[in-house]
């Protein structure tokens, strides 16, 4: 049985709140931090358990809090990332919504840590009624001398507040978050400066993702070492997955690190295989990491088996693997079609994109007309080659990653199915009907759904 | 939402707009979450209480009023609400239904309950009924990817949707009539 370190109480009655918390062991790591540890201290931990960033970059935790710049007389602020707008993505709300009192005690130690006394989670506005429960779960914890002035007598104070958004994907990018959470449109900064330097407020910030917060908790309790002990290399750990498409079992898993992919995507403690059909692609973690066919998923290019974990899921780099990224899985089946699919991408990014840089404004704009055109019968061959220029010259140009992010699922489809593209120009009035694949699945490698 | 930019309307022919006593309440306390100097942070959490407080949406009287209350230019306002997806700039309906059409939802069968509820209110995404009960919008990914298809409408989630489900919420949206907020209010 895999080991659980954040959900292992998920299903305890009342466990929304604070008597059923503290009775499961809650705020045993405020406890543990703010008697018997220095700042410093926790930091090392964290260090140690090599934990990373799981809101989808997965850079290490120990290390971004270490750049924390500390001017003397400067503020500094702990600002969690509960944007959770990845398409595929909803692990955050899951656990806010279950244990939201994880997420309360993981930021009062980590904002010791980091000498922060002023902490605030930046949530969708859509997860209106999580911040609720958040708001619930922070007056609990105030009453009950967790959180206000001089927590434990130790002479720390800190407040947590909650701050809603208002539906916009790029204030996930931590800059445009600090933006947002400024009053401001959802632009990204340019970096330099990092938020660790010149963040909220021009004061030295750490923004972290809602799940990464809560794993310092497990971590301070039983050591960084105990942590580091699970998972494969530099992938330690648990990582809460939230698996959904055409799998038999939707929801949240916290799988070890390194478990196998086709043991998750088969086995029925996880997505419990495919409902019906077969499984033709997967995207492992969140609608910008590159779509890889089945096959591909389960082995690499060497043919060795994948595991879930930052390194096996990217082997092989772009031409024959993906990323872990925010951990936002889904499968497609054989009825789907990945032109649709990679048309309905980009236009995803294209309404999401700020606007600031042209190729990402533009260039997701010209990609979603021309994969409306194909997906819709009206494409000819070049419009692939097109598209593939226009995705190029998107990547690696733009002042936040959200232009890489809607470059690489249109590159990595052309890349993998190519054959199907060209199926849509070469058969206008077969992938007319919606339906197409549903009805005749495409097979792979025939350039004809028929052969 | 950036690059597809909202018009705001005029004032013309719009109520004159003014905070309830508990919203003004409930707006200062907010305002005094943040660093004295700072307290613009306060507009988006703003905004949301005079949408609930204007029938959903943000006219440009509702807008002046949270730039009066804040000490803002009223352009800084606008230059807000017309970024955000959930700000509405012009008048929705009792429910507001947004269904999320983003892949995920996609592949397990968002566009058939759109074209449902289409079919059902006869308005397409983007109108509202006649009666002024039901707006319908397509949206991007809601985090709910595992219950899909699903919509939003006000707070609440209605998830792993089938048409018999969509029926059935519509008559009960007809049957109470009240309109839903994102806030609780
Ligand atoms: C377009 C875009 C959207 C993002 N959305 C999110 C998000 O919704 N949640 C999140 O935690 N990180 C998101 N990120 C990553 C953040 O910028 C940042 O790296 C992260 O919050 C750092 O926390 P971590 O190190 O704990 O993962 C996004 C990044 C980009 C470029
Ligand atoms: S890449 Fe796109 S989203 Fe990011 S700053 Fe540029 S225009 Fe905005
Ligand atoms: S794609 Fe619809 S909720 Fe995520």
């Amino acid at each position: 049985m895999a080991r659980k370190l954040l959900l292992e109480h998920v299903n305890v009655p009342g466990i929304q709140g604070l008597e059923a918390y503290l009775a499961n062991g809650g705020y045993r790591s405020v406890e543990k931090a703010l008697r018997t540890m220095s700042p410093e201290a926790v930091v090392e931990e964290v260090k140690k358990s090599g934990l990373r960033g799981r809101g989808g970059a997965g850079f290490p935790t120990g290390m971004k809090w270490s750049f924390l710049a500390k001017p003397p007389g400067v503020p500094r602020y702990l600002v969690v990332n509960a944007d959770e707008s990845e398409p595929g993505t909803f692990k955050d709300r899951y656990l806010m919504e279950r244990i939201p009192h994880i997420l309360i005690e993981g930021m009062i130690t980590s904002s010791f840590a980091l000498g922060a006394n002023l902490a605030f989670i930046y949530i969708r506005g859509e997860y209106f009624y999580v911040s609720r429960i958040l708001e619930r779960a922070i007056a609990e914890a105030r009453a009950a001398g967790w959180l206000g002035r001089n927590i434990l007598g130790t002479g720390y104070d800190l407040e947590i507040h909650v701050q809603v958004g208002a539906g916009a994907y790029i204030c996930g990018e931590e800059t445009a978050l600090l933006e947002s959470l400024e009053g401001k449109r959802g632009n990204p900064r340019i970096k330099p400066p990092f938020p660790a330097v010149k963040g909220l407020y021009d004061c030295p910030t750490v923004v972290n993702n809602v799940e990464t917060i809560a794993a310092v908790v497990p971590i301070v309790n039983d050591g960084g070492e105990e942590y580091a002990k699970i998972g494969v290399g530099k992938s330690t750990g648990t990582k809460l997955i939230s698996a959904g498409g055409n799998i038999k079992r939707p929801g949240v898993y916290e799988i070890e690190l390194g478990v196998s992919c086709d043991e998750f995507i088969n086995s029925d403690q996880y997505c419990g295989g495919v409902e019906g059909r077969a499984f033709k692609a997967v995207v492992p973690g969140g609608s910008s990491v590159p779509i890889v066919p089945y096959e591909l998923f389960l082995r690499t290019a060497k043919g060795e088996q994948r595991l879930m974990t930052y390194e096996s899921l990217s082997d092989g780099g772009f031409q024959s693997g993906t990323m872990l990224g925010s951990g936002g899985f889904y499968a497609y089946n054989d009825a789907q079609c990945i032109v649709r699919s990679t048309w309905n991408h980009t236009r995803f990014y294209r309404h999401e994109s700020c606007g600031q840089c042209s190729p990402c404004r533009e260039g997701t704009g010209w990609m979603e007309k021309v994969l409306h055109r194909i997906e819709h019968g009206g494409g000819h061959m070049e419009d692939i080659d097109l598209l593939w220029d226009i995705q190029r010259r998107i990547e690696g140009n733009t002042i936040c990653p959200l232009g890489d992010a809607a470059a690489w699922p249109v590159a990595s489809a052309i890349r993998h199915f190519r054959d199907e593209f060209e199926f849509h120009v070469k058969f206008p009035t077969k992938v007319k009907d919606p339906e197409h694949f549903a009805k005749e699945p495409f097979k792979q490698g025939t350039k004809t759904a028929f052969a | 939402m950036g690059a597809t930019i909202k018009a705001v309307t005029t004032t013309e022919g719009t109520p004159p707009f003014a905070f309830s006593e508990s919203a003004l309440a409930e707006c200062r306390a907010i305002i005094a979450r943040y660093p004295a100097d700072r307290t613009k942070s306060a507009l988006i959490p703003i905004l949301h209480i005079a949408q609930a407080e204007n029938s959903g949406w943000l006219s440009v009287n509702a807008m002046d009023a949270v730039a009066g209350l804040l000490g803002l230019r009223a352009i800084e306002v606008y230059e807000v609400a017309s970024f955000y997806s959930m700000f509405n700039l012009h008048p929705v309906g009792l429910y507001h239904l947004e269904v999320c059409q983003t892949s995920p939802c996609m592949i397990r069968g968002s566009e058939r309950i759109v074209e449902h509820l289409s079919k059902r209110l006869g308005i397409k995404p983007g109108e509202t009924t006649k009666d002024g009960l039901f707006t319908l919008k397509t949206v991007e990914c809601l985090g709910s990817c595992g219950s899909a298809p699903m919509l939003q409408c006000g707070a609440k989630y209605y998830e792993d949707l089938t048409p018999e489900k969509v029926d059935a919420m519509l008559d009960g949206m007809r049957a109470d009539a009240k309109r839903q907020n994102y806030t609780d209010r």
